[in-house]
């Protein structure tokens, strides 16, 4: 058989040839170049276009924002440095950064004290490390519930005594619950919910004081109105997301049950809420709330500004908890129902576990939302970071600096609410993996 | 087996069936829920009425009829400070709702266009895009707006630099000598409606009437006979030529008022002011952001298969995103769309951080600070915003009906 091709064929190759590399248009950066930015005329136009938008920004901000001013104390002096090194006054003055960041971070907080919120943030992350990441061991859960309350005495000093007889309310309400529960489950609840109630109405005040007197073990109390900046913004942003989370959870539970009164109470609430901005309620917080209580009452801006906050957040926390319960499927309820499960065992077991993790991306998407809004709180009078580039923009060596100061706190802002994102997208992600 | 098919014993009615019996149970719920918002609700409302007579402040809404006695800088029907403060109000409202509209219209432009280049294949477009996108979506719209602000009154040229020096060159000048960019705002050319101008606007709406007519009759025909006629250009031209032809016909009714250079400030045209401009871009440019994910989101969620059926059908591209893929990622796009809408028009209120006199500067804010009547002020506000929103979401509704997928 080898010998046919002999006779018919003039030329047989015997070896194979070398492989040859591609050609050069085919092949790496080249092809890449092609392939992805010039692969039509209108996408290289595009691409012309878009690499001289970066050309013209990238550029000006450099030369903006590359200005050795890192010592200077004042504007004036700052403008001088560059005219010394023959620069534009055009350029960044980062003195006022070195000059005020800590007020930036801290606003009006006694200086000496800086060591408590660098503290309170860090016992902040470690509380919410198992929450947010679930692979720490389990005793830490308890550092988790005991951090609320250290994070208070930290931040507002004050004697100990307070958080302490605040958090044995809590307790009194679980021995309670324990004790009772033996006797009847609604019993139980009901009981659990009034005596620590009662607890913190009647006796929890004296109890403090009087101990306070005995034993004035404590910190130094500072003023809520002393905080600011980014202290200001976390305060506020964290107390109203850890706040609003379970009042979100109920009202979407309220507004998906099939108790008529219930439901139609949760939608107005929500509706109302949700058709109104929030600097509206903001102006409601400072102007109004204080009509709505028995006269003579007067608590702190800050406190009424949290509260307004909360339930602001509460209620889109609750469509977004929503949109997760609709997404269970049917067969879940029905399957909860037929095992003999109560409405709460089966929405704590069965629903909510599967609705909290539909919803989660939806949940940390408003936290972004309500994070970025507590700059909103500068036109009720309290110094977040927006309003203290306004003081510091007021005061004499800084006056007329505008574009460092926005630079900065739109870098931090970026930072925060940039990695929350990311975060939800991990958690989606994780959870992914869980379902298939 | 009578006995199964028998009533069941009746049993005479006992207190603790209100909570053991899961038939009376919800009414025993709902009952005591309603009784502790109605006590809640009788004690907040004690409270107000018990303070605000306490500061001889019960509520009345008369001072909305009383003079209000200051300046609104942009107003879009005629106000002075003589007027009411109802008048000065319904300003407010107007301002609220022209900036709402024009960042919707913006926003969505924005939202379409830079979602679309989000998903393109060309690396370097989708990847400004999204800095674009990650860039304001994490940086609060407040800093947003007094950047943008910034921007406007720091760097822009002051009116008196159009004026030409000592020799004769000027340090900034006008775009075709008729848009001028300055710290005090933005002017362009205004038309002037002449005599029987009006018979233009008929002729124009007559034209828009003919181009629906068109595209029916040219739908028509696709679906009786599979003839396709050219659907832009004839429309183009329908909409266009009779309206300039009508223009020269009739001896150039329309002209523009140019802004001109007068003392200090221009005079003529339409001047659009810096609070007005900054607080729109940046609405606009902040919704663009959120817009341009949902538009991409929608864009993904129809499954690849649907344009591969459209292509082994011969579809052509262009015609495979207008019939197949947009119509289905409209469903998905317009729920999101129309809360970011109802976002936009509730961060409308942060004009007051720019002095842009919108219902919350206006009503909430100057009315508000004169006559003391902070329940009445806030009261009317919130029930203007809660009906916007409701306006905004009955009209998405109705449009997203539109767009669901017909279903047997």
């Amino acid at each position: 058989m080898s010998d046919t091709h002999a006779q018919t064929v003039a030329f047989v190759r015997e070896g194979m040839l070398d492989q040859q590399p591609p050609p050069t248009r085919e092949a790496g950066t080249v092809k890449w170049v092609r392939e992805n930015l010039f692969p039509t005329w209108l996408n290289a136009i595009l691409t012309i276009v878009s690499l001289y938008v970066i050309w013209v920004v990238v550029s000006t901000f450099v030369m903006w924002a590359f200005s050795p001013t890192w010592n200077a104390t004042s504007l004036s002096e700052c403008r001088q440095m560059l005219e010394e090194l023959g620069r534009s006054t055009e350029t960044a003055c980062w003195g006022v950064i070195r000059d005020r960041w800590e007020q930036l971070l801290f606003g009006f907080y006694p200086s000496d004290l800086y060591w408590r919120p660098t503290v309170a943030l860090i016992v902040l992350l470690a509380g919410l490390g198992p929450v947010l990441f679930g692979t720490f061991p389990r005793w830490f859960m308890g550092f988790s519930l005991a951090s609320p309350f250290l994070i208070f005495l930290l931040l507002w000093g004050g004697p100990i005594w307070l958080p302490l007889t605040v958090a044995l309310g809590f307790g009194l309400g679980v021995v309670a619950f324990r004790v009772f529960s033996r006797v009847n489950q609604i019993v139980a609840v009901l009981v659990a919910i009034v005596i620590p109630l009662l607890y913190w109405l009647l006796l929890a005040w004296p109890l403090a004081s009087e101990l306070a007197r005995v034993m004035p073990i404590g910190l130094e109390p500072v003023q809520s109105k002393q905080f600011g900046g980014f202290m200001l913004s976390i305060v506020i942003g964290v107390t109203a997301i850890v706040l609003s989370l379970p009042l979100g959870i109920l009202l979407a539970l309220g507004r998906a049950s099939n108790l008529f009164i219930v439901t139609k109470l949760s939608v107005v609430f929500i509706e109302i809420i949700r058709g109104v901005p929030l600097i509206v309620w903001l102006f409601t917080a400072s102007l109004l709330l204080n009509y709505f209580l028995p006269p003579g009452t007067n608590f702190d801006l800050t406190l009424r500004v949290i509260i307004m906050v909360t339930l602001f957040s509460a209620a889109y926390i609750a469509e977004v908890v929503r949109g997760g319960l609709s997404a269970v499927p049917k067969g879940q309820y029905e399957g909860a129902n037929s095992l003999g499960l109560s409405y709460w065992q089966s929405m704590q077991l069965i629903v909510l576990p599967q609705a909290l993790k539909i919803s989660i991306p939806g949940i940390v998407n408003t936290f972004i939302g309500l994070f970025k809004d507590t700059t909103l709180v500068l036109f009720i009078g309290l110094l977040d970071p927006l309003g203290l580039i306004n003081s510091i923009r007021a005061s004499t060596d800084w006056n007329g600096i505008y574009w460092e100061l926005y630079v900065f706190v739109a870098l931090l802002f970026f930072v925060a609410c940039f990695s929350m994102g990311r975060y939800s997208l991990h958690l989606e992600k994780k959870l992914q993996r869980e379902h298939r | 087996m009578s006995s199964m098919t028998d009533s069941p014993p009746r049993e005479s009615f006992r207190l603790s069936q209100l909570i053991y019996d899961t038939r009376y149970r919800s009414l025993t719920i709902q009952v005591v829920t309603l009784l502790l918002v109605c006590a809640g609700v009788y004690w907040l409302i004690n409270n107000l009425l018990v303070n605000l007579t306490a500061k001889d402040l019960e509520p009345s809404f008369s001072f909305l009829q009383s003079r209000a006695g200051y300046d609104i800088g942009t107003t879009l029907i005629p106000y002075t400070n003589a007027d009411t403060h109802l008048r000065a109000a319904y300003v407010g409202i107007l301002n609220t709702l022209l900036v709402a509209a024009l960042g919707i219209v913006l926003a969505t432009i924005i939202g379409v266009l830079a979602g679309v280049a989000r998903l393109s294949k060309n690396w370097i477009v989708s990847r400004l895009m999204a800095v674009y996108v990650e860039g304001f979506r994490n940086v609060p719209l407040l800093l947003w707006i007094l950047l943008i602000y910034a921007v406007f009154s720091e760097s822009t040229p002051q009116p008196r630099d159009f004026r030409p020096g000592p020799d004769g060159t000027a340090a900034s000048s006008m775009i075709w000598d008729s848009f001028a960019v300055t710290n005090r705002g933005f002017y362009m050319p205004a038309p002037v409606w002449g005599p029987s101008s009006e018979i233009l606007g008929i002729v124009f709406l007559a034209s828009i009437l003919a181009a629906f007519l068109y595209r029916r009759y040219a739908k028509k025909l696709l679906y009786d006979t599979g003839r396709l006629l050219p659907m832009v250009w004839p429309i183009f031209a329908i909409l266009i030529v009779p309206v300039v032809l009508a223009f020269f016909v009739m001896g150039r009714p329309v002209t523009l008022d140019y802004p001109v250079l007068k003392g200090f400030n221009f005079g003529g045209g339409i001047q659009i002011s810096n609070p007005l401009m900054a607080l729109w871009l940046a609405l606009s440019l902040y919704t663009g952001a959120f817009i341009t994910e949902i538009v991409r989101a929608g864009i993904l969620s129809v499954s690849k298969g649907q344009s591969e059926a459209a292509a082994a059908l011969g579809v052509r591209p262009n015609r495979a995103m207008s019939l197949v893929i947009l119509p289905q990622a409209m469903r998905v796009i317009i729920p999101p769309l129309t809360s970011q809408y109802l976002n936009l028009t509730k961060n409308s209120s942060l004009a007051i951080a720019v002095g842009y006199p919108d219902v919350k500067a206006t009503l909430g804010g100057i009315t508000l600070n004169q006559t003391g009547r902070a329940l009445e002020c806030m009261l009317l506000m919130g029930l203007f915003y809660l009906a916007l929103s409701l306006v905004i979401s009955f009209v998405m509704n109705i449009i997203n009906n539109s767009m669901k997928l017909q279903e047997r």
